[in-house]
């Protein structure tokens, strides 16, 4: 089981590879959409290169889940994700920190829970279960 | 004007990785303009040969149900100019295979000579974006470019078949 050091800077290289960006402007809080630019079809890649570099599988919807909030009105009001969305988010995202979110859950911030600590902490989980 | 960028299969395996090949005649429109007196074959256009002889392998590998589109040249490098008269060669390696896409590494040789390399994201559009938006019908292998495997299947002879040294 490697490190969460390792895993960090494989992701990393995982991430300059696949967004063409510099491994200085990488650090675990970087936001893949905001800070690194990634857009729908890089999310993608980086499903890909991810299972490559670490051998593991990434089902669909979960590392990146598209339309978290589609299945239910009640996730989401006024702008702001409900309680109702936060557990959801919980359980479909339990790598996700939602510490700093929870306090002004703004659903247009969702963005910014993926970032590169995010992938990191998914592929831990995912090595621990292998 | 024909967008087919590759003039043949010479090699195909079937979901792992094709040859093909396409030879640069003066007598295309492109190189007048690009440039005058100085002809040279736009790297965007060998992008597309590329992208055209993956497409058909990522497309081939699911009995052309999907409809496979380019969605990003994750990097692409050339290392010299490829004029006319040259011969290039567009291999394709499938690098990897999903439900929702593909990804091939390409390489770009003139006769032996590699001269250039990318590598290529292809998207399955009715995986990534709803089907209702573009309907049943394949549009991106209705035509021409299926067109070119059935063409290689009658060209080249299969591996097992060949014999050494012929």
């Amino acid at each position: 089981m490697p490190t969460q050091e390792e895993i960090f800077k494989k992701v990393s290289a995982t991430l300059v590879e696949a967004l063409n960006v510099d491994e200085d402007e990488i650090s675990p809080s970087s936001t893949l959409n905001g800070d690194l630019g990634a857009e729908s079809i890089d999310f993608l890649d980086i499903v890909f290169r991810l299972e490559r570099e670490f051998g593991i599988k990434i089902p669909r919807n979960e590392l990146f889940p598209e339309a978290i909030f589609q299945g239910d009105a009640d996730f989401v009001k006024d702008g702001k994700v409900t309680e109702k969305g936060l557990s959801e988010l919980r359980e479909k995202m339990p790598f996700a920190d939602l510490s700093s979110f929870e306090k002004n859950p703004q659903a247009t911030d969702l963005s910014e829970l993926f970032t590169v600590d995010l992938i990191a902490r998914y592929i831990a989980g995912k090595l621990q279960a292998k | 004007m024909r967008w087919i960028w590759i003039d043949r299969f010479e090699e195909f395996e079937p979901g792992k990785r094709a040859r093909a090949v396409r030879n640069l005649s003066h007598a295309e429109d492109h190189f007048a303009e690009h440039f005058p007196g100085w002809p040279v074959m736009p790297a965007s256009l060998m992008i597309e040969g590329l992208a055209q002889t993956g497409g058909i392998l990522v497309g081939e590998a699911n009995d052309f149900r999907e409809k496979v589109v380019l969605a990003k040249v994750v990097r692409a490098t050339f290392t010299r100019e490829m004029m006319p008269g040259e011969t290039l060669y567009y291999d394709v390696e499938l690098l990897h295979m999903a439900p929702e896409g593909a990804s091939v590494a390409g390489k770009v040789s003139s006769g032996t000579e590699q001269v250039g390399e990318a590598e290529i994201f292809f998207a399955h559009l009715d995986q990534s974006r709803s089907k209702q938006m573009f309907g049943d019908h394949n549009f991106v292998f209705s035509g021409q470019l299926k067109h070119m495997l059935d063409m290689a299947r009658k060209v080249v002879k299969p591996a097992e078949n060949a014999t050494p040294g012929a």
